[in-house]
């Protein structure tokens, strides 16, 4: 990491040192990487086509639960990721990439739902006593 | 094809009325910009300067020489932003009793827009990577960032953002919707014309540069450090720049999305943000505050570390709770992502969101606080400096904690309810952002000058920049907090009620000591360069300072460091000066450097003749420029003469004459 600067570490396209602890590819690696991929793809594609779930919803929440699958598979089998890969930085900016994606995905949702509810509240019932107290 | 068919095709809808010829102030003004601008090229073409310029500069891959010319545009653009701050300021003070002021609305409404984006994209923005630029690869013993070339792209490619910005002033107008063009006034039903457009490319295009230079900083510092140099030891000025690295990676992707969803709905006829069909305006100010509130972290952070360098150097002290500084700045980048909601309480979500982001905010005051106090610490019982950069920091001190507890008032929620979208609100981001981030940038600017060009800055011309500015921006935004309170709006164009016009005239004045401090501030470089010969800085480390960039010689050579420094303590040089360390003066070996390149400037070039295009709906001109920039970027990687070594011998004779130096000096 940091201490295996060489006298011309600053020069990305020269760069030529390579030990910086990621599981390096192999054939083995890239077909099972590429099995997988291939597999995740086939079985949303037969859900859709074959029309295998009837309810939308759950075809949406099945086919998402498939693409994060599919996500990690691309991390560890073409990415090289893991653990310990840049002495844990990837690992790091993972978990950190991983907290903001929830924050902004949770929070929007949450804001933009509260806001929904209390800007037409009149659209589909009266409104609740528990809507009255949550105005703005 | 006949005639208007064609000329459509090539000009979409550029005609000669989108030059506004019937705008006396916009004709003046650029009848004085032609005139200087042609006396500038002249004075350059007859002083044979421009191949010195492109091959010296433009084309540059050194980080200290891209560093410095982000430091000249953020300056050029501080002048025109403040040309529009002054503009307002003037149209404010006069437009009482029925006179309708020098600027009607429709052009008063571009100048509050222009000076927003203006002074947040094209000023404070390039002025932090500047010094980042500069400084971080010096503070961690590197000779260079991570990716050289790509630093000459970044910057130029927030040079075309602010050339298309500083175009709309004299071809066709830009946006009057305020500095984040919400819809639905900024959709295609509001905003008809090419305000919105040159909003949206222009900050697209300097987007690109941003990103850019916030991946190459980040992995700078996360690889390049010097042997020795553990995260823990790292300067602070280092720590709070990844960290705004980080926050630039993680936030400018969402601003990006969300401009092109706006553009979308401008080119494509979508419907994410209008009215009907199913948009949702108010998703765009959630998406952009998502954005939003982590920039203003950005911007404030890399200048915490500025302060921190200042006084530990002029208290002659450690810096008081490293650690501690450190957490603080992790928890406050972290925090910077739980509060976005405050900008908009008033939009209509409930009590229980509104008090979680109020509490959320609230919270990140305790970090920033935790700094303050580490400051003071550092100056109890040190050894104090007034020097200029000290002056600004003790201003900043006194200035920032004011603004800070404002934005605690503004974000209870209840009182938001009331002070929202006033002047008060207005008094406290301007209180934070010129207390803290300007006057940091000073601050970084007075301390950091003599190393990037081996003189001293003049003492008695900064004193007056930093009192003009600091009595300047009291006056100034004093009477826009009482306004605020009074409940007085932000963005009017006149006044009906005429006591309010005593507080805009006292404002207007301050805008004008803060003119003055400008005016000092250049007056400032001038007159350093004239007694630069009294101001030289000899040895590379004019303030006795404690990090590494002091180590080198003023300004320092293309390389940096001769041999990596080896590192045993946060405060390197000061330690390697405790200890006598000695300058190791034979062994030189050749050093691999990355040439210069102008793909960057071409890249740019055609960058903004693409966003240009697509403003005036050229779309013949933007497909070009669109295939042009591809071919142009996958043409520059089949550039494979990209390094060359700098031969032991320059390093050796380099060195002896810094050794020559230093010996004359003692």
């Amino acid at each position: 990491m940091s201490a295996q600067i060489d006298s011309h570490g600053a020069h990305g396209a020269h760069d030529d040192h390579h030990d910086d602890g990621v599981g390096h590819s192999t054939l083995k690696g890239y077909m099972m990487g590429f099995f997988l991929a291939v597999v995740l793809t086939a079985i949303p594609f037969w859900l859709v086509m074959e029309k295998v779930i009837p309810n939308t919803q759950t075809l949406a929440v099945v086919l998402l639960t498939f693409a994060a699958i599919q996500i990690v598979v691309h991390m560890i089998y073409f990415l090289h990721m893991n653990p310990r890969s840049e002495g844990g930085w990837n690992m790091l900016a993972l978990i950190f990439t991983l907290v903001i994606v929830v924050i902004t995905l949770a929070g929007s949702i949450w804001v933009m739902f509260h806001l929904n509810s209390n800007m037409m509240p009149g659209m589909s019932h009266q409104m609740t006593e528990q809507q009255v107290k949550n105005l703005p | 094809m006949n005639m208007p068919d064609l000329a459509k095709l090539i000009f979409g809808r550029l005609t000669i009325e989108a030059i506004p010829y019937h705008e006396p102030i916009l004709i003046g003004t650029f009848i004085a910009v032609a005139i200087g601008g042609i006396a500038l090229l002249t004075l350059i073409t007859r002083a044979k300067l421009w191949g010195y310029l492109w091959s010296e500069w433009f084309t540059s891959i050194d980080h200290k020489k891209i560093g410095i010319m982000y430091m000249v545009l953020g300056i050029v653009m501080l002048l025109r932003g403040f040309s529009d701050a002054i503009m307002m300021r003037a149209q404010q003070a006069i437009a009482f009793n029925g006179n309708p002021g020098f600027l009607p609305p429709h052009h008063y409404d571009q100048i509050f827009t222009a000076h927003g984006v203006i002074m947040i994209f094209f000023v404070a923005m390039p002025l932090v990577t500047g010094l980042m630029n500069y400084v971080v690869p010096l503070q961690i013993g590197a000779r260079d960032v991570a990716f050289p070339f790509l630093n000459n792209f970044s910057f130029w490619m927030t040079v075309a953002g602010a050339m298309l910005v500083m175009a709309s002033l004299f071809v066709g107008e830009f946006a009057r919707t305020g500095w984040l063009a919400y819809p639905p006034l900024s959709g295609l039903a509001q905003s008809p014309d090419v305000g919105v457009d040159y909003y949206i490319w222009s900050l697209q295009v300097a987007g690109v540069g941003t990103t850019l230079s916030g991946i190459n900083l980040l992995a700078t510092i996360v690889k390049m450090r010097a042997p020795g140099m553990t995260m823990m030891k790292m300067p602070v000025f280092t720590w709070t720049s990844l960290l705004t690295n980080v926050l630039i990676v993680a936030a400018f992707p969402v601003l990006t999305a969300v401009l092109a969803l706006l553009a979308l709905d401008r080119y494509a006829g979508t419907n994410f943000f209008t009215n009907d069909f199913g948009g949702n305006a108010m998703m765009y100010v959630n998406l952009i505050w998502i954005w939003g509130h982590p920039e203003v972290y950005i911007l404030v952070l890399p200048v915490f570390g500025v302060f921190s360098e200042v006084v530990a150097t002029f208290s002659r002290k450690r810096l008081f709770g490293y650690a501690s500084m450190v957490y603080a700045t992790v928890v406050i980048a972290v925090l910077s992502y739980l509060v976005w909601l405050h900008h908009f309480f008033t939009m209509g979500s409930g009590a229980s969101v509104n008090s979680f982001f109020g509490i959320t905010t609230m919270i990140i005051s305790i970090p920033t606080g935790a700094k303050i106090f580490n400051w003071l610490f550092t100056m109890y019982r040190g050894r104090i400096k007034f020097d200029v950069p000290m002056l600004w920091t003790v201003g900043f001190m006194v200035t920032f904690v004011i603004g800070g507890m404002t934005g605690v008032m503004l974000a209870v929620p209840p009182a938001d309810f009331l002070l929202h979208n006033s002047l008060f609100l207005i008094a406290h981001f301007h209180n934070v952002i010129i207390g803290g981030v300007i006057f940091g940038l000073f601050a970084g600017i007075n301390y950091w000058f003599p190393k990037a060009f081996g003189y001293r800055l003049d003492e008695f011309w900064g004193k007056c920049s930093f009192w003009f500015w600091l009595v300047g921006f009291w006056v100034a935004f004093t009477p826009l907090y009482v306004l605020g309170f009074m409940g007085v709006t932000r963005r009017m164009n006149h006044f009906e009620d005429p006591s309010l016009q005593i507080w805009f005239q006292i404002a207007a004045f301050g805008a004008f000591l803060v003119a003055l401090g400008i005016g000092s501030f250049l007056i400032q470089l001038w007159v350093s360069y004239k007694r630069r010969d009294q101001l030289r800085d000899v040895t590379g480390d004019p303030w006795h300072g404690r990090t590494l960039e002091w180590s080198t010689s003023s300004p320092p050579p293309a390389y940096n460091f001769a041999f990596t420094p080896v590192i045993h303590d946060n405060d390197a040089w000061w330690d390697m000066k405790e200890r006598n360390a000695r300058r190791r003066l034979e062994g030189y070996l050749p050093i691999h450097m990355p040439k210069n390149t102008g793909a960057g400037v071409i890249l740019a070039g055609i960058s903004f003749v693409f966003g240009f295009a697509m403003i005036w709906h050229m779309f013949l001109v933007a497909g070009i420029a669109f295939v042009a920039l591809v071919a142009t970027a996958i043409g520059h990687t089949f550039n494979y003469k990209r390094d060359y070594y700098i031969p032991a011998d320059v390093v050796a004779r380099t060195e002896a004459a810094r050794t020559e130096e230093l010996a004359a000096h003692v």
